[in-house]
Order: C-alpha cells, then sequence, then structure tokens
C-alpha cells in the first residue's frame, strides 16, 4: 500500500569544495505530493541511506519554496531546474539530483551563486534615481511596454540558463544570458534607458554578449519562460549600434 | 581598452566569414561548376581568374588573410566550448555543436586543399582540369573533396544564420525561424553546385 511504497534517489555529495563527488542512494517513504524538497527534507530528519546506515544530512539551498527565488536549483534527471516545483509524482525514478556544476559546489547540492550577482553589478543591472535633491517623477511608462517589460523582470537569476550554455564553463568568462537580459529590462524602462551606454558598453567588454554561440538551450531550459535569445539578439542589434558610436561619434548623446 | 578586444575580435570573426570569405566561396563553386560543361570550359573559367589584375593583392585581402584570421580565431571559439547536446538535445544546440565539427573538418580540408593546389601553382604546378581529374580519381580523395565541401557549405550556411543574429539582423523567434529555412535552401543549392562540379572531373 501507499505507506509502505518508497521513492528511489540518487544523490550526488561532495563534502567540501575540494573534495571528490560520490553517490549516495536513499529510500524515501513516499507521500502524496511530494516534491524533491520534501523528499530531502525527509532525508534530514532521518538521515539513513539505503544500505541502512546513519549519514550526514544532504545540504542544499531553499529559500521561497515556490519557484521565484531561484535558491534551490540543482539538476533532477538531467534537467537542471528548481527542487522545490519537481513534483516526485512527475519525475521517473530513480531520481538523480546533483549540483549545478557550472558553479563552484559548496557542499553536496548547494552551490555558491556568486558570479551572477557580481555580473548584474558589472552591467549595472538598476536605475539610478539618487541625487542630491528631489529629481521629481520619472517619464511614464506605457502600460503595454510594462506587460511586456514584467516577463523580463521574472528573471530569479537561478543559474539554470548558465548552467544550459555551453559556453559558460571554466575555459571562458562569459557572464551567461541571465544578466545580458537584465540589460535589455533596464534599458527598456523610460529612466534606466538614460544610462543605456553605461549597460551596453559593459557587456561589450570581455566575457560579454558576443560570447554567446547562439545554441539557444538557455531559452529552452528557462524556468520563468524568458526570451532570453530574443534579448541577446536584441542587444547584439544595440552594440552594433553603440560600437559605431563609440568609434565614429555621433550627433546624439 | 586594451585588454578589451574581445568583441572586436568576436565581431570582425563573424563579419570575416561571410565578406570575403563566404563571398569567395560562392565564387569559387560557381567558377567550378564550369567543369560541368567540359575540360575547356574549366580550364577557361580558371585560366580567367589566375589572370585577374592585382592577383596577389586580392588573394592576400580577400581570401588568405581573412580566411587566417577567421580559422585561427575559429579554433579558439571552438575549443572553448563545452559540448552538451546529449543532455540539451535541442536543434539549435546541434547546429552549435555542428559548426564547432564542420569549422574544424573545414578546416583541415581547406588546409589540405590549398597546399594540393594553390602552393602546389607556386611550385609550378598547373591547375587545370586534368589535376583535379588526378585527384579525384582516388576514390579516398574523392570522398575527403565530398565531405569537405559539403562542411564547408554547411559551416557557412550556418554561419550565415547566426551572422543575422550576431549583427542584431534578426531579433524575433520568427524572424531566426525564417532564416533557418532561408539558411536551409542556400546550404542545398550550393551543395548541389559543389557536388555536381566535383562529379565532372570524375568520369
Amino acid at each position: 500500500m501507499a505507506e509502505n511504497s518508497t521513492v528511489h534517489f540518487i544523490i550526488s555529495r561532495q563534502d567540501s569544495p575540494d573534495s571528490e563527488p560520490y553517490q549516495e542512494e536513499f529510500h524515501v517513504p513516499y507521500r502524496p505530493n511530494m516534491n524533491v524538497i520534501s523528499a530531502l527534507m525527509e532525508i534530514r530528519r532521518n538521515p539513513v541511506n539505503a544500505e541502512g546506515k546513519e549519514t550526514s544530512p544532504i545540504t542544499w539551498d531553499m529559500n521561497c519554496l515556490e519557484e521565484v527565488c531561484g535558491a534551490c536549483s540543482m539538476i533532477i534527471n538531467g534537467k537542471p531546474r528548481q527542487s522545490c516545483s519537481a513534483i516526485v509524482d512527475q519525475l521517473e525514478q530513480p531520481i538523480r539530483l546533483e549540483p549545478m556544476r557550472t558553479f563552484p559546489v559548496v557542499r553536496d547540492l548547494q552551490v555558491d551563486r556568486s558570479r551572477m550577482f557580481d555580473s548584474l553589478k558589472k552591467v549595472k543591472a538598476w536605475i539610478p534615481i539618487d541625487g542630491t535633491y528631489d529629481l521629481g517623477p520619472g517619464p511614464r511608462m506605457p502600460e503595454v511596454k510594462r506587460q511586456w517589460a514584467y516577463e523580463l523582470s521574472k528573471c530569479m537569476t537561478c543559474g539554470v540558463c548558465l548552467e544550459a550554455c555551453p559556453n559558460v564553463n571554466s575555459k571562458s568568462n562569459f557572464i551567461g544570458p541571465a544578466p545580458l537580459s537584465q540589460v535589455r529590462l533596464f534599458n527598456a524602462h523610460p529612466t534606466g534607458e538614460m544610462n543605456k551606454a553605461e549597460r551596453l558598453n559593459a557587456i561589450m567588454e570581455d566575457g560579454g554578449l558576443t560570447n554567446c554561440g547562439n545554441s539557444q538551450n538557455c531559452v529552452q531550459s528557462c524556468p520563468k519562460g524568458i526570451p532570453l535569445t530574443t534579448s541577446i539578439a536584441a542587444l547584439n542589434r544595440d552594440t552594433t549600434l553603440q560600437s559605431f558610436k563609440n568609434f565614429f561619434g555621433s550627433d546624439q548623446v | 581598452m586594451a585588454g578589451n578586444r574581445e568583441y572586436f575580435y568576436r565581431r570582425l570573426h563573424s563579419l570575416l566569414g561571410v565578406i570575403p570569405v563566404g563571398l569567395f566561396l560562392i565564387q569559387h563553386l560557381v567558377v567550378n561548376h564550369f567543369a560541368t560543361k567540359g575540360a575547356d570550359s574549366f580550364n577557361k573559367a580558371a585560366h580567367f581568374m589566375e589572370s585577374l589584375p592585382f592577383r596577389y593583392v586580392l588573394e592576400i585581402f580577400v581570401i588568405f588573410l581573412p580566411l587566417l584570421f577567421h580559422a585561427i580565431y575559429g579554433i579558439y571559439i571552438a575549443f572553448t566550448a563545452k559540448n552538451n547536446a546529449s543532455r540539451y538535445n535541442f536543434f539549435r544546440n546541434w547546429m552549435f555543436v555542428l559548426q564547432r565539427f564542420t569549422g574544424i573538418v573545414t578546416l583541415i580540408f581547406v588546409v589540405w586543399h590549398v597546399w594540393e593546389t594553390r602552393i602546389a601553382a607556386a611550385f609550378g604546378a598547373e591547375v587545370n582540369f586534368n589535376m583535379m581529374e588526378n585527384i579525384l580519381s582516388n576514390p579516398f580523395m574523392l570522398w575527403f573533396y565530398i565531405i569537405g565541401v559539403v562542411s564547408t557549405i554547411f559551416h557557412f550556411a550556418n554561419g550565415l544564420w547566426s551572422f543575422a543574429v550576431s549583427w542584431g539582423i534578426t531579433v524575433t523567434p520568427r524572424s531566426q525561424l525564417i532564416s533557418t529555412y532561408v539558411t536551409i535552401g542556400i546550404f542545398i543549392a550550393l551543395s548541389i553546385v559543389g557536388i555536381r562540379a566535383i562529379f565532372a572531373f570524375v568520369s
């Protein structure tokens, strides 16, 4: 019966950032509607592996539990995705969990996504509104454009697009699709547009936009359905114009 | 600015692949196609190309230097990728892998082809119908040429697709889909031209 059935997990583990990864198997008691995180929580409650030996609980990252924070991303049955929205009933068993090794592994399934946040700083993914006096209200944004921009703003810096990208790896310094698409978002904002050139120049530096090799895995893998490759192509157009302006000068600021 | 040349090099790589290297490829395939009209016709066309004014200037600036940059920077690009098409089994990802694979195949083919024809010519050999007939009478070389030519044309056609993306010409998914069909058409059309020319030397 249902209370006796278990879910089979094969989990890739790693004790420290520099130690060798190894696999450990678990049989977790099945509960209806369970997701990968609730299974990991069950292992944490009762850290006994498939051989019946007591082991250390699995380390992983999580926060919102509703697929908006991006923290619990990992590779589940070969696909990078959020473990909170990975429903056990919809997964083939054994369920294989691995960390996203594009990022430095901290321990077990936990990775360090700092590089993504550094990239957001590098491309100036914000709108500067501070002044020494009240600058007043900014220009209005048309409602249709706001709705369009909302789709780009859904990015939760989860790292799935970087994991899927063949050009984001230890041999390259490509910042990846996510921070690039944020440049398009902030350049589309009527106030953000005032610093458009700064952001375009930032992504024209080493490790920037031109590292994209158009494999388009990012747009296929993005859990939020963000049109990443459209953003990249649109930025290709913008940077083409920006590079002409930089080289030849322009009649416009 | 120094140390931030990557944007420039990548864009230059993309541009040179189409202008002039891609245009030269089309011209070369068209001239080869004279072989289908017989040995005399081919020899006349080849002789005309050989006797173009400013031949060395044209060869150096339209063919060798752009090709050399495209090839060397291309090797760097190909080997910085970590191909993952087995895990991410998408059409464009396969095109990404094939673009890098055909780039390397094309480089091997072109190096051999230049050695066997242009460099041989510099040492006194005459490039004409008979020369190609001799080369292609060897079944191994026939297959080497077929694979080399098709690989080159694939690399050009698919490169044209990514050229349009890289320069911001095709931005939307629909425009990229249409350019996929257009470049597949270019691949098929040029392959027919190339293969027909090869078989014209085999009798």
